[in-house]
């Protein structure tokens, strides 16, 4: 038996993609990645580059934004698509990351006498303690059921934001300023600078594409089998010897880790946070994403990360008569969302898995 | 990308930890009875005082049997008797009201349930349940998973402790899917397979965790006269690889033709026990199943 036996492949690109040798897959794998690394110059491309740039805010700002929000949906696909745990709460991560970070290095944090440390030592710290909190937050919620779940999460990031509003080490409303940015010099100038957010998309990306190969050896492995088994019927994976509580507290603490990863490199750009970023919305928008891009698999998560960012973004300076369109944004969102979950209930790119599941269904109701 | 397995056949069966294809050593003949050969009188599980109790139900009243070694053992009775609730008792999906169950001398009341499979127990369900969306390769490989070490780190990283138990699992996942009779379905979503080919999976699947017992609840439920003969031949097969066979079947031609020893539950209470002959003429069990011939059902 060969390999090719327990790969399912069906039509339209990934089909395709799944039938080729190794080394068409590589050129093509390789192609994406210069493309991806080139968008911040999609401007100069005649025609279409124009209608592609935000023009509200600046492009490469706008790819930031981008490559944290697929961050955010990267993580959190792992723990609501991969193993089934609704998470509402995940902005919570996020904001750990960043608070973190910010609590090591800002001039603003009571900790700076005896830290004041620079952002890449800042960064492994704000991790671990993201990841501890994915844990703390986990061991206790994570025998609960489903809809309980759900509520406790969303009460998780509630606590932090308003234990960032209220209390003084956090600074509320005043916020951390002087977050140091990444380091690096490049012909004795620094790379990450405060006018080109260009070499912090550069660095998202990287992050990003890390994070993917990460989930992807973990997806293809007993973990991920583990967390499918979990979704699909938890009961039975357990009967089947499946650690269900521990491999439910791994989903939670890699998709806090990488939602943390968001937070640190968000404090990174902007040099400043205060608890105004860090609001439910936000925890609503990625789920909505990863929803929409397909939950379950990688480059639905990635293509709903990027909308929920771009859309907005290039949404902004556009008016129509006399009204920016930008206010209207969270409406015209939902009117997409809506119209995308209509079009293709799976997401835009539904997980294989879950393509199946449809089709199948289709045949059922079809005469015999 | 390409995926790391590519064994060749001959790698395949070498990575088979238990050559679980082997031709059976004692063989036998379908039609005649055929005690177990390896049967001893090592007692591998213990019910012991079982009593169970749904609010008011008493699914489990003061039940008491024990299975030998490498014996088929059959656990039948009428509908409600109480037979999927003993399953669940052992296997640590309900704890018992009082009473003990004893597995190789320990009990396993309070265990996990996946410590217990870990432990040597595996289990069907009555309702097929698979992992719908996985394919019957990786059903059966989540099974395997039950004994392998690969931590986060190793997979995340790709130790060698991952490449090595990743590919004697698939091979030995492989084996199982030939060995039950599905191997040209491997990559197929398990919901696509048909019922009885789901039914062999979930075979598949327990024994795939390297279980000292087996226990199959209802396996032949909706099965046709040819694929009941199939399946008495594989449970057979099992039972020569020495795995103990805990077998819930309505249909008593299947259990008394296959099965050493018989317990009958009926209100949950046992009722007889015994070889198949005896049972069979047990007056109480003839009462339970209301006079109706033998291979009624
Ligand atoms: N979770 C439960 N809650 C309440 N009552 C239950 C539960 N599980 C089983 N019972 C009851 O316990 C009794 C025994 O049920 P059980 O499923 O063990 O019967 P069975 O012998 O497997 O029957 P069948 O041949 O129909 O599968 C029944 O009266 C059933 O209604
Ligand atoms: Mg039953």
């Amino acid at each position: 038996m060969s390999e090719k036996a327990s790969f399912r492949s069906n039509g339209g690109v990934r089909g395709w993609y799944g039938r080729q040798p190794a080394w068409v897959q590589w050129i093509v794998i390789a192609i994406a990645l210069v493309l991806a690394f080139l968008l911040p110059y999609a401007g100069d491309i005649p025609l279409i580059g124009p209608q592609i740039v935000t023009e509200g805010i600046d492009w490469p700002s706008a790819l930031f934004n981008m490559s944290y929000y697929v961050l955010l949906a990267l993580g959190l696909n792992v723990v609501v698509g991969y193993a089934g745990l609704l998470d509402l709460g995940y902005v919570g991560f996020f904001a750990v990351g960043a608070y973190g970070t910010a609590l090591l290095t800002s001039p603003d944090s009571v900790l700076y006498a005896d830290t004041g440390w620079k952002w890449l030592m800042a960064v492994p710290v704000a991790l671990a303690l993201t990841m501890v909190a994915g844990l703390i937050l986990g061991w206790p919620t994570l025998r609960l059921r489903g809809d309980y779940l759900a509520i406790v999460t969303l009460g998780f990031a509630e606590i932090i934001r308003i234990f960032a509003t209220s209390t003084t080490t956090l600074r509320g409303d005043r916020g951390f300023a002087s977050i140091p940015h990444p380091p690096g010099t490049w012909n004795g100038e620094p790379i990450f600078g405060v006018t080109d957010a260009v070499p912090y998309f550069w660095l998202g990306l990287v992050v990003i594409i890390l994070v993917i190969l990460g989930v992807r050896n973990l997806d293809r492995s007993r973990v991920g089998r583990s967390w499918l088994a979990i979704r699909e019927d938890e009961e039975a994976a357990e009967i089947m010897g499946v650690r269900t509580i521990k491999y439910k507290l791994w989903a939670f603490a890699i998709g806090a880790f990488i939602g943390g990863l968001g937070g640190v490199l968000f404090a990174g750009e902007q040099g400043f946070i205060n608890s105004q970023t860090f609001v439910l919305q936000f925890s609503i928008l990625v789920l909505a994403g990863v929803v929409m891009g397909g939950s379950g698999n990688m480059a639905g998560a990635i293509l709903g990360g990027a909308l929920i960012s771009y859309i907005p973004d290039r949404l902004r300076g556009i008016s129509l008569g006399d009204t920016d369109l930008y206010e209207y944004r969270f409406a015209l969102f939902g009117l997409v969302i809506i119209i995308i979950m209509v079009l293709r209930p799976q997401g835009l790119i539904p997980s294989r898995r879950r393509a199946m599941e449809l089709k199948d269904r289709e045949k059922e109701v079809a005469p015999q | 990308m390409s995926e790391p397995h590519q064994e060749t056949p001959e790698e395949l069966d070498r990575a088979n930890a238990r050559p679980v294809d082997e031709p059976a050593p004692t063989g036998g003949k379908l039609d005649e009875p055929n005690p177990s050969p390896v049967r001893g009188e090592e007692v591998l599980l213990e019910v012991d005082h079982v009593t169970l109790r749904f609010g008011g139900v008493v699914a489990l009243n003061d039940v008491s049997f024990s299975l030998r070694k490498g014996e088929i053992f059959g656990l039948i009775g009428p509908n409600g008797a109480g037979k999927t609730t003993c399953f669940n008792a052992m296997t640590g999906v309900y704890r018992p009201t009082s009473g003990t169950i004893r597995f190789q001398g320990e009990s396993v009341v309070g265990k996990k349930k996946h410590e217990i499979t870990r432990g040597g127990i595996a289990r069907t369900f009555q309702n097929v349940r698979l992992f719908p969306e996985m394919t019957a390769l990786e059903n059966v490989m989540v099974g395997a998973d039950a004994h392998h070490k690969t931590s986060v780190i190793s997979a995340l990283f790709r130790l060698p402790r991952f490449w090595q138990e990743e590919k004697s699992g698939r091979a030995r996942s492989l084996e199982l899917l030939r060995f039950v009779g599905i191997a040209h379905r491997a990559g197929d979503v398990s919901r696509n397979l048909s019922y009885g080919e789901q039914r062999r999976l979930e075979i598949a699947r327990a024994l795939a965790t390297n279980p000292t017992l087996l226990c199959l609840d209802e396996p032949a439920a909706g099965f046709n006269p040819a694929e009941k003969e199939e399946l008495l031949q594989l449970i057979r097969k099992i039972r020569d690889t020495g795995v103990t066979v805990l077998l819930i079947e309505h249909d008593m031609r299947l259990v008394m033709g296959v099965t050493d020893r018989i317990v009958v539950l009926e209100f949950g209470k046992k009722i007889a026990e015994g070889t198949p002959a005896e049972v069979r003429d047990n007056p109480a069990v003839v009462a339970a199943y209301l006079g109706v011939p033998t291979d009624a059902a």
